[in-house]
C-alpha cells in the first residue's frame, strides 16, 4: 500500500500526474469544442434543423383534430366500410367544431388541408362556416345536409376520418402516385396519369447525362490546364471561373437567344445551308436545352475537381510508361487516367447532386419534356401551398440520392473521392 | 493632424445627427410587396411619390415578391415575425390567404374613401370585392396577342389558336390549366355557361385536354408573364397569351409588330391584403384609404394598361403619362375589347385547381 503511494508520480505542485493531466486533456478538448462550436451551430441551424422539420412536415397531419376536436372523436365509432352515413351525434359533433371554427376563421384552413385529398372540400368548408352558425337545434343532420348535398356523401365522412390521425402516409403515397382507399387498401395511379415517378426517373437520367456531358467535355479542358505552363494554365482557369461569376439567369437566357428557332445557331445553319428555313432544329424548351443549358452551368464543378486531381499526376509517369514501350493510348488509359478517378468521382458526385436539385433553368428552357421534380417541388412550395407533399418530395429526392451515394461507395469507394 | 481629427469628429457629429434628423422626420417606414417592373412603377407614380409628398413622416419601401408572396407570409407567420405591411396579390391568392387567416379583414367602408359622389366604396368597387380581406386595385386581363407580319390573315376569335391550318406556327400558353382549360371547351363547342360545369367533370377535363392536344406540338409553354412578349418579339410564336399590359408595352412602346386578340379574354383581379400581425396596421390603413381613392385608380391608368377597379374612376382614365396616347381604348374593359368575357371563376379554381394541374401536368409529361 505505501509503496504504490510513494510510486505514483507527482507533478511540480503535488498533484499526480494522472490528475493534472486529465485536467490539462479536458481543457485542450473543451477549447477545441468551443473553436467547432460556431460551425457546430451553423450547420444545426441551417441543415439538421430545416432537413428534421421538412421531414416531420410530410407527415405531419394535426390540423383535422385540431380544428374539428368534437367530429373526429365521434367519427371514431363511425364504421367506415359500412356505406352508410354516420349518425347524429357525428352531426351535431361537425356543427359544433363548425360553430367554433368559424368564429375562429379556422373552417377555411381545414377545408383547404382536406382538399389536398379531394376537390370540392375547400367551398364545402368554407360554405359551412356561415351556414352551420344558423342551425340552433335538432336534427342536425338533415339541416346540414340540406345546407349542402355533400354533407350526405359517404365519401366526404370517409376522407374526414381517414384523414383525422395526427400523423398521416397520405403525402408519401402522394408523392409515389398512389392513394389510400377508404377500406385501407393502397391503389396506385394509372401509369399515364401518374406524374411524381415520371418525373422522379426523368430527373434521374437527365442528371445522369448532364454529368457524363460535363465530364466529357470537362476531362480534355481539365488535362489541357494541368499540363499547360503555369501562365496559360492560369488564363485557362479563368476562363472556365467566368461564367461562374456571371448571374445564373443571364446564362440561362444567352442560351434562349442563342438556341431558339429564330435564333443566332439556326440563323447561322441556314444561313450556310445545313437546315431549310422550314427545317430549323428545336433545341431549346424541351429536354436538350435543359441538358445543353445545365451542362454549361455546372461544367466548372467538373473541371475544378478534375483539374487539381490532375495537377497532382507526375508528367513522369506517362514519360515512364512511353519509354517502356507503351503506345501513347494505352499510356494514358492504364497509367494516367487511373490516377485521375478521385477527381473524376468528386465532380461527378457534385455535378449530379447539383443537378438533380436545380429548378430555375429547366423551368426557363425545359418546355414540357425537360422540367425536373423540383419543379413540381417549387410549384407546391409557392403556389399549391401543399407543404406537406413538397415536403415528400424532398423526402423521396433525398432518399434517392444517398442511395445513389451508397451505391458510389460500393462500387468506387468514398474515400477514393478526392477533391485536389 | 488635429484638424483632421476634429474635422472627423464633426463629420462624426454631423452624421449623427443627420440619423436623427432623418429618423425623427421618417418615423414608419412601410414595406409594401409587388410585383415590380412597369407594374410597381405605375404605383410609384400613381400612389406612393404622391403619398409621401404629402406625408414626410412616412417612407415607402418597395419589395418585389409578389409572385411567392403566399408561401413566403406563411413562413412569416410560421416564424412570428411579419416584416410587411402591404402585399398586392391577385385575387385568387388574396382569398387563399384570407382562408388560412393570413390576411385581415377589411371593412371596406369604414377603411377606403367614399367615391367623389358619396357612394360608399364597397358599392363602388360592387362584386369585384371577391373576399373579404381583398381591396381591388384594377382588372387585369389574360388574352392573346399575335404577330401582324406573320398571319395571312386576321385572327379575331380565341378559336384561331386552335387552328393550325389557318394560322399554322407556334403559339405560346401559360403551363398551368386556368384558363387554357376555358379556352379549349368554348372551341370545342362547349356553350360560355356551362364551361365550369363541364370542366367540374373527369370527362369534361378530358375533353379539354383532348382539344387542347390538337395542337398540343405546336405550343411553347411559358411560366413567367414577360416571356410571352419576348417570344412574339423573338417571331418564335405567331401568337401567344399573356396579361394585356405586357402587350401594351410591347405593341405601344416597343413598336413591335404585334397586335391584340381580345376575344374570349379572362377578366382577372389584382389588389392589395393587409398581412395579419403587420406592425403599422393604423399607418398602412392611412396610406389605403389615399391609394385607393377614385383619383389615384385612375392616375395608375397613366402608367399602365390595366383598368381601375373602382366604377367612378372609369371616366377619369385619360392619356398615357409618357407615350400621350388615349388610353381608355387599350383598357380591357373598354367596351369594343370586351364584348366576349369571362372572369376568372375563383371558386371553382380554388376548389378543383389540384386535380386539374395535376392531371394537366401529367398530360404535358405525355
Amino acid at each position: 500500500m505505501q509503496n504504490s503511494a510513494a510510486d505514483a508520480i507527482v507533478t511540480a505542485d503535488g498533484k499526480p500526474l494522472k490528475v493534472s493531466l486529465a485536467k490539462a486533456l479536458r481543457r485542450q478538448r473543451m477549447f477545441a469544442l468551443a473553436l467547432v462550436a460556431p460551425l457546430f451551430i451553423f450547420v444545426a441551424i441551417s441543415f439538421i434543423i430545416p432537413i428534421a422539420d421538412m421531414l416531420f412536415r410530410s407527415v405531419e397531419n394535426g390540423i383535422v383534430e385540431e380544428i374539428l376536436p368534437q367530429t373526429v372523436k365521434a367519427l371514431e365509432s363511425w364504421d367506415e366500410t359500412s356505406g352508410e352515413l354516420p349518425d347524429e351525434a357525428v352531426y351535431a359533433a361537425m356543427v359544433a367544431d363548425l360553430k367554433v371554427a368559424r368564429k375562429e376563421r379556422t373552417n377555411t384552413k381545414v377545408g383547404q388541408r382536406l382538399n389536398y385529398e379531394r376537390s370540392g372540400m375547400s367551398s364545402l368548408f368554407r360554405g359551412a362556416g356561415r351556414k352551420a352558425s344558423r342551425i340552433k337545434e335538432p336534427p342536425y343532420k338533415e339541416q346540414l345536409i340540406k345546407t349542402d348535398k355533400d354533407w350526405g356523401k359517404v365519401v366526404t365522412w370517409q376522407v374526414i376520418k381517414q384523414f383525422s390521425p395526427n400523423l398521416t402516409p397520405g403525402y408519401y403515397l402522394a408523392a409515389v402516385d398512389a392513394m389510400q382507399t377508404p377500406e385501407g387498401d393502397i391503389r396506385f395511379e394509372d401509369s399515364e396519369k401518374a406524374i411524381h415517378t415520371k418525373l422522379f426517373i426523368r430527373t434521374m437520367i437527365m442528371s445522369v447525362v448532364i454529368t457524363l456531358m460535363t465530364l466529357l467535355l470537362g476531362f480534355p479542358i481539365a488535362y489541357l490546364i494541368a499540363t499547360q505552363p503555369a501562365k496559360i494554365g492560369n488564363l485557362l482557369i479563368i476562363l472556365v471561373l467566368l461564367p461562374f461569376w456571371t448571374s445564373l439567369l443571364v446564362r440561362t437566357t444567352s442560351w434562349i437567344a442563342l438556341l431558339q428557332q429564330q435564333g443566332v445557331i439556326n440563323d447561322i445553319l441556314v444561313f450556310v445551308g445545313i437546315i431549310s428555313e422550314d427545317g430549323r432544329l428545336a433545341m431549346i424548351h424541351n429536354a436538350t436545352g435543359s441538358v445543353i443549358a445545365m451542362t454549361h452551368i455546372l461544367l466548372p464543378f467538373m473541371v475544378l475537381p478534375l483539374y487539381s486531381v490532375m495537377k497532382t499526376v507526375p508528367p513522369t509517369y506517362m514519360r515512364a510508361a512511353t519509354s517502356l514501350g507503351a503506345h501513347p493510348w494505352p499510356a494514358f488509359w492504364k497509367v494516367y487516367f487511373p490516377n485521375t478517378v478521385p477527381g473524376i468521382g468528386a465532380g461527378a458526385i457534385l455535378v449530379f447532386i447539383l443537378a438533380i436539385g436545380y429548378y430555375i433553368t429547366p423551368e426557363l428552357v425545359g418546355g414540357t419534356s425537360g422540367t425536373f421534380i423540383s419543379n413540381r417541388i417549387a410549384f407546391h412550395i409557392q403556389n399549391s401551398l401543399n407543404w406537406g407533399l413538397a415536403a415528400a418530395l424532398g423526402a423521396v429526392l433525398l432518399a434517392i440520392v444517398l442511395v445513389f451515394y451508397l451505391l458510389y461507395d460500393k462500387i468506387v469507394g468514398i474515400d477514393n473521392m478526392k477533391l485536389g | 493632424m488635429k484638424s483632421f481629427k476634429s474635422a472627423l469628429i464633426a463629420a462624426a457629429v454631423a452624421s449623427v445627427a443627420a440619423g436623427a434628423v432623418t429618423s425623427a422626420q421618417a418615423e414608419t417606414e412601410l414595406v409594401v410587396v409587388s410585383w415590380g417592373g412597369a407594374y410597381s412603377a405605375s404605383q410609384q407614380g400613381a400612389y406612393h411619390d404622391p403619398y409621401m409628398a404629402a406625408n414626410s413622416d412616412v417612407r415607402i419601401v418597395n419589395d418585389d415578391s409578389s409572385n411567392a408572396a403566399v408561401a413566403k407570409l406563411r413562413a412569416m407567420n410560421e416564424a412570428g415575425n411579419v416584416t410587411w405591411d402591404l402585399v398586392d396579390v391577385v385575387a385568387a391568392d388574396a382569398i387563399r390567404l384570407c382562408d388560412e387567416g393570413l390576411a385581415e379583414i377589411i371593412d371596406h367602408d369604414k377603411v377606403l374613401a367614399p367615391a367623389p359622389d358619396g357612394t360608399p366604396a364597397s358599392e363602388d368597387f360592387g362584386d369585384l370585392i371577391v373576399s373579404e380581406c381583398f381591396i381591388p386595385q384594377i382588372v387585369y386581363s389574360t388574352t392573346f396577342g399575335y404577330r401582324t407580319d406573320m398571319v395571312s390573315s386576321t385572327p379575331t376569335s380565341v378559336c384561331d389558336v386552335f387552328d393550325l391550318e389557318k394560322f399554322p406556327g407556334k403559339r405560346a400558353l401559360e403551363k398551368n390549366p386556368i384558363n387554357n382549360m376555358e379556352w379549349a371547351l368554348l372551341c370545342d363547342g362547349v356553350a360560355p355557361d356551362q364551361v365550369y360545369e363541364v370542366l367540374g367533370t373527369p370527362a369534361g377535363v378530358e375533353k379539354a385536354l383532348a382539344k387542347l392536344g390538337t395542337i398540343k406540338d405546336s405550343v411553347v409553354w411559358w411560366t413567367k408573364g414577360a416571356q410571352t412578349p419576348q417570344l412574339l418579339a423573338d417571331g418564335e410564336v405567331v401568337m401567344g397569351s399573356t396579361y394585356n399590359g405586357r402587350l401594351f408595352s410591347v405593341i405601344e412602346e416597343e413598336k413591335q409588330p404585334i397586335a391584340m386578340l381580345w376575344d374570349w379574354q379572362v377578366f382577372d383581379l389584382d389588389g392589395w391584403i393587409v398581412p395579419t400581425g403587420t406592425k403599422n396596421k393604423e399607418a398602412v390603413m392611412e396610406y389605403l384609404r389615399f391609394a385607393t381613392d377614385t383619383q389615384r385608380l385612375a392616375d395608375q391608368a397613366k402608367f399602365i394598361s390595366y383598368g381601375p377597379a373602382r366604377k367612378s374612376s372609369a371616366p377619369l382614365v385619360g392619356k398615357h403619362a409618357t407615350l400621350g396616347i388615349e388610353m381608355a381604348p387599350h383598357m380591357p374593359t373598354d367596351p369594343a375589347n370586351s364584348k366576349t368575357t369571362l372572369l376568372y371563376n375563383y371558386e371553382f379554381w380554388a376548389d378543383n385547381r389540384d386535380d386539374i394541374d395535376e392531371r394537366f401536368q401529367s398530360w404535358l409529361l405525355q
